[in-house]
């Protein structure tokens, strides 16, 4: 086993996944380190990796005019980053910057998405691993737009 | 009940629109009436109104009675302007409390929101003080900015003290905030708790109450062992009027502590 399965088998994403795919998966993944305040992609850019994090916290933001760069999501050790490559154009919707020093696990989106299509098992683990954190995601940022807690429960003395 | 009369000792704007009074409830030759973290007083302002307010001090110093109170409305805006001299009244305490005597010896988990933490201070610092009587324990606490970061200080100090896992995430910051940035039950994946001995206890805006019930029970916790505390319109604070009626129960009266096995039932029903 060489050491980007092996740091791949350590990463909860790979929890339940066979040697095999394994192997098959870590073929288009590479180790990365970014320093902090360095940005591991920028929105509108080709949407050509997603990440796995080993280490680290990377922010996710978008620069509001006038307001400087708003993060909207931080992603933290154990949790995946990036799922632009998913769906066309392929592009990434905020930029990602490494808060501290980051370790991650870079995945070649090419690569990974000929795979899963090759082979529908593979695509079929790796949705099963991508759905359940981006649905929670999107959970979170419908009670971030809801800005319930900029919200009274009740007023009373209205 | 007729109210009392205290003084307002102190006044500490904490953001923007929430204010933390500080009330002398010393009567002179008596024991000051004492509470339990999670009950509430029913304020009144002179000549505008009454309205319920937790109590959000240490319960082991109740001749300082703290309310923290956001100005949502013509009441809530008048306190929130008194200065220290002025006069408040005050009802109560009314309600139950948080169940701290049944989180003996488990993983204890605080969740707020927003101006939800302010029921749950007091947890904080019994928490704190009787802090061998208890397993593991976390607070996380979301907030919409860090402008609206409740009792700033405290939180910083939190950050310091041994045996406290304090997760604080806003909802939305710039580049003035290097913590974490999501929703509060974003972080519940990353704590260390043994679910079936944890014991949580939750207050914030309805919806993230129920979503983070939802995540807590996903994660093994049972609905005996989720406590919330709900907000519903109160008048009388007796259980009386109505107002605060959820279904079979009175906020007021049955509350405002529920186990998430009472209500996660009612909540979801708007008629309610």
């Amino acid at each position: 086993m060489n050491e980007i399965e092996d740091l791949f088998r350590r990463h909860p994403f790979a929890a339940g996944l066979d040697d095999e795919i394994i192997a098959f998966i870590a073929g288009c993944a590479s180790n990365a380190v970014f320093p902090a305040g360095s940005y591991l992609f920028r929105e509108g850019a080709a949407a050509d990796r997603f990440y796995l994090i080993r280490h680290g916290t990377v922010a996710v933001e978008t620069y509001l005019p006038g307001h400087g760069a708003m993060t909207v999501l931080t992603v933290k050790d154990g949790e995946l980053l990036g799922a632009s490559w998913l769906i066309p154009p392929y592009r990434y919707a905020f930029d990602g910057r490494a808060v501290e020093l980051t370790r991650v696990l870079a995945f070649n989106a090419k690569c990974l998405r000929e795979k899963a299509e090759a082979d529908h098992h593979v695509g079929y683990e790796l949705m099963k691993r991508f759905i359940p954190p981006l649905i929670a995601r999107l959970q979170i940022a419908r009670l971030q737009a809801l800005d319930c807690d900029g919200v009274a429960a009740v007023t009373a003395d209205d | 009940m007729q109210p009392r009369f205290l003084t307002v000792q102190q006044r500490v704007a904490e953001t923007a629109d929430v204010v933390t009074l500080t009330l002398d409830n010393a009567p002179p030759g008596q024991a000051p009436p004492g509470f339990r973290p999670g009950q509430f007083n029913m304020l009144y302002c002179f000549g505008i109104g009454e309205i319920p307010v937790s109590i959000s001090s240490d319960a082991t110093c109740p001749e300082r009675l703290d309310h923290t109170i956001r100005a949502v409305g013509t009441v809530s805006r008048a306190l929130t302007r008194l200065e220290p001299g002025d006069r408040v009244g005050v009802r109560g305490p009314f309600g139950n409390h948080w169940p701290l005597a049944a989180a003996v010896d488990l993983d204890v988990l605080v969740m707020a929101s927003g101006i939800g933490l302010v029921p749950l201070r007091p947890v904080l610092y019994h928490l704190l003080h009787e802090r061998a009587d208890y397993g593991r324990v976390a607070l996380l606490y979301g907030a919409r900015t860090p402008a609206n970061l409740l009792f700033q200080p405290e939180i910083e100090q939190w950050r310091r003290t041994p045996g406290l896992d304090l997760r604080v995430t806003m909802s939305r910051a710039g580049p003035e905030w290097p913590g974490d940035v999501g929703y509060v039950t974003a972080q519940l994946p990353k704590i260390r708790c043994d679910p079936a001995a944890t014991l949580a206890m939750v207050c914030g805006p309805e919806p993230m109450i129920r979503s983070s019930a939802v995540a807590l029970e996903a994660l093994g916790i049972g609905a005996e062992r989720i406590f919330v505390s709900l907000e519903r319109n109160m008048k009388c604070a007796l259980g009386l009027c109505g107002r605060c009626q959820l279904g079979p129960l009175f906020i007021c009266r049955d509350g405002p502590v529920f186990s998430w096995r009472q209500v996660q039932h009612l909540l979801p029903v708007r008629e309610l």
